[in-house]
């Protein structure tokens, strides 16, 4: 199917992960908005249906292109086919992918492990510069990275992840420091628990979203020019109490 | 069918999609029972989930409003359809939405109410699903006009039990189409409807309201002039005793024309958004008591003045009670049973001693509705039929079940029927007696699930299902 010229005239954003429930909630609100959207993710086949749902529901336009987060050699590709499709009216950029795997197993398996990285931090940064890049000389545009609250101290439940997570936060930081000469605006969003296929039906988890709810969080804060933001708010204060536990007791606790 | 299906501590079916055992009731929280719950969020999930053999049976569920035991299944599957909630297209010269059947009523207002299109029915909550609105087939304020939602229902897909899906419209596989309006869920999964969805010039509702002084005042007034209305209710004070026995505030409307809104409402298709009010925790069980429910509805029927053509925004006049969220929290801990009858047209009577009996046996009960329904539809389990339906809330105590048996009867020997997204408590035998349908249904049933992959604790418990 060919993009209609129609979408190179508004402004548009790319959405990269979009069949995750808060990428998918994140494109819905700037479907929204007016926002013409881009909806990149592995699985075609919901990929597609997430698409059409956006152009019926917000009666705006929306395409979706094939993007394996882990093809490095194919990034540059997908990145030429977003502008091709959005033209001038490239406006943003939601980082929505994720992967995690039980704790466990990635300890045991060196590829689940590697995953966690690549997916996580390795394929974030790559496709993420070849989008800062396009921002920074245009002098204008806006990145929203989806890190998470486990990126803010390691525990021993889901270090893997959360590490790769505080790597995509530091990123995130230094991406915001390099661009705000430019006008860039750079969005680093740190959701606490969130009611999705990665949680769900996994014990002890307190307070939970709903992705629609981040989702909208998300939006406002692109609008509000905010730098960091927990999603629902309070979590900042949750960690905040985390991060400043002292490690000589942190290290005992059973987290 | 002796063989046997492993159950609970289900971890995985295909990679991430976790089965959840989680302790689940309807609305009204009673019953609540453990349940193993699935959550697809994506298409080829469904199969997997069904085929996986892990459960001896499944029931789909929405956003778990119906109130009683429909989409609950007693320490088998369910199958949570609200991630499955996508658009698929939408003709604006028709106005035929094409949707997964996990997308809500409000959604769709969301998106569409702005363009000028309104849903055909409208239930007195938005936040249920397409797909448990046609397994309802439910009703709103427009039934004596309009009928039922599978009225608007162009057509739907089902996953039956052997993971065929069929095509289902009042043309082409008819019988099982009128078999799944209104079957609870029974003959497979409904993954998609084509609905029909009506235009509209306003967000607004042009309100008559008039106070009737007593139940006989009411009926009288609506049959007297709700053929003038597309949307008719009643609300009823069930406290108030003697010559004051139902009194009522009667609220009826039509939609507004663009030129019958003032000025000063902006842009007409546009709502103001709610202020929307939490109840962040289960209220102590003596919050609602009679006392405290017999000043509320004094309150509330003094407040109603009669007045002409308010404009009232659609989500106030249909869905009052979405803007507190968790609502049913109210009744504390012991949750509540929602009852709901239909009596005859011919038989008043009926009517005005049920309320009689709720009165004299002060089982506090506000919101008590009463609307005149239209005549009855093609669905072979559909509750609307023509007659009086009265709706209300009666607070969970341990002899309450007794309670609703004699009601039941009551219902039944005036020749009225119970609704299954309301029921918690009705005997098989009773339900047989009020719903004619139930053989031909079973027929459809059996030859479309012969082993019964599709059940509910209410399919056990009203024996459409055996045991």
């Amino acid at each position: 199917m060919e993009p209609s010229a129609i979408m190179q005239t508004t402004r548009g954003v790319v959405v990269l992960g979009a069949t995750s429930a808060i990428a998918r909630a994140a494109a819905i609100e700037f479907g929204r908005q007016g926002y013409a959207v881009v909806l990149a993710a592995r699985d075609a086949d919901e990929g597609v249906i997430v698409a059409t749902d956006i152009r019926v529901r917000c009666n705006t336009k929306a395409e979706f292109i094939a993007f394996e987060a882990t093809d490095y050699a194919g990034h540059a590709s997908f990145f030429a086919r977003c502008r091709e499709i959005l033209g001038e009216g490239l406006e943003g950029v939601v980082l929505g992918f994720g992967f995690l795997d039980d704790q466990k197993k990635a300890q045991k398996d060196p590829e689940t492990a590697r995953r966690t990285i690549d997916v996580n931090y390795t394929a974030a940064v790559s496709i993420l510069e070849l989008f800062a890049q396009f921002f920074e000389e245009r002098k204008k545009g806006f990145i929203v990275g989806i890190s998470s609250v486990a990126g803010d101290r390691g525990r021993q439940s889901n270090y893997l992840y959360g590490s790769a997570k505080a790597g995509l936060t530091a990123y995130l930081a230094g991406l915001r420091n390099r661009l705000y000469p430019a006008g860039v605006h750079v969005l680093t969003v740190k959701p606490g628990f969130v009611d999705t296929k990665m949680t769900f039906g996994m014990e002890g988890l307190f307070l939970v979203a709903t992705p629609e709810r981040v989702g909208k969080d998300i939006c406002k804060a692109v609008a509000r020019n905010r730098n960091i933001i927990y999603s629902p708010w309070f979590w900042h204060y949750i960690m905040l109490i985390i991060r400043h536990v002292p490690e000589i007791v942190f290290k005992r606790l059973r987290m | 069918m002796s063989r046997r299906w492993p159950t609970a501590s289900v971890e995985k079916v295909e990679g991430m999609q976790r089965c959840a055992s989680q302790k689940l009731s309807g609305w009204g929280r009673y019953p609540v029972e453990e349940c193993h719950v699935y959550r697809p969020e994506k298409r080829r999930a469904l199969p997997a989930i069904l085929e996986s053999g892990l459960e001896q049976s499944y029931i789909p569920r929405g956003l778990g409003r119906s109130y009683g035991d429909a989409a609950i299944n007693r320490d088998r599957g369910v199958i949570d359809y609200s991630r499955l909630n996508r658009m698929m297209s939408f003709d604006p010269d028709t106005g035929v939405l094409e949707c997964e059947a996990g997308v809500s009523f409000a959604e769709i207002l969301d998106a569409f109410v702005p363009r000028g299109f309104f849903l055909p029915v409208l239930t007195g909550t938005k936040f249920v699903t397409v797909g448990g609105a046609i397994a309802n087939d439910v009703h709103g304020k427009n039934h004596h006009v309009d009928g039922t939602f599978g009225n608007f229902v162009e057509s739907f897909t089902l996953m039956t039990a052997t993971g065929e899906i069929l095509t289902c419209s009042p043309e082409s596989n008819g019988e099982v189409f009128w078999a799944t309006v209104g079957g609870i869920g029974l003959t497979g999964i409904i993954l998609g409807a084509r609905i029909r969805l009506r235009r509209i010039e306003t967000a607004y509702v042009l309100v008559d309201y008039l106070r009737a002084a007593n139940i006989d005042a009411a009926l009288s007034a609506i049959a007297a002039s709700d053929a003038q209305y597309q949307y008719s209710v009643a609300w009823v004070d069930c406290l108030a005793k003697g010559a004051s026995l139902g009194r009522s505030v009667l609220m009826r409307g039509n939609h507004a024309g663009r030129d019958e809104l003032p000025s000063s409402l902006g842009e007409p298709l546009r709502i103001r958004p709610r202020w929307m009010k939490t109840i962040p925790f289960d209220l102590p069980g003596f919050t609602l008591n009679p006392l405290t429910i017999r000043a509320f509805n004094t309150m509330y029927y003094s407040i109603h003045r009669d007045s002409v053509r308010t404009p009232v925004e659609y989500d106030s006049y249909f869905c009052p009670l979405d803007s507190i969220h968790h609502w049913n929290r109210m009744y504390g801990r012991r949750g509540f049973v929602q009852y709901q009858a239909t009596f005859p047209l011919s038989d008043g009577k009926g009517l005005i001693d049920l309320l009689e009996r709720i009165s004299r046996s002060s089982r506090a009960s506000f919101l008590a509705v009463l609307k005149r329904m239209g005549p009855a539809g093609k669905g072979l389990l559909s509750y609307p039929c023509e007659g009086y339906t009265i709706t209300l809330d009666i607070p969970m105590r341990g002899d309450l079940i007794a309670f609703l048996h004699e009601l039941d009867r009551h219902v039944l020997d005036h020749g009225g029927r119970l609704y299954c997204a309301k029921d918690a408590a009705a005997l098989p035998e009773t339900f047989a007696e009020m719903y004619p349908g139930i053989e031909a249904f079973k027929q459809v049933k059996g030859r479309l699930d012969p082993h019964n992959r599709f059940s509910s604790s209410m399919a056990r418990r009203l024996g459409l299902v055996p045991q």
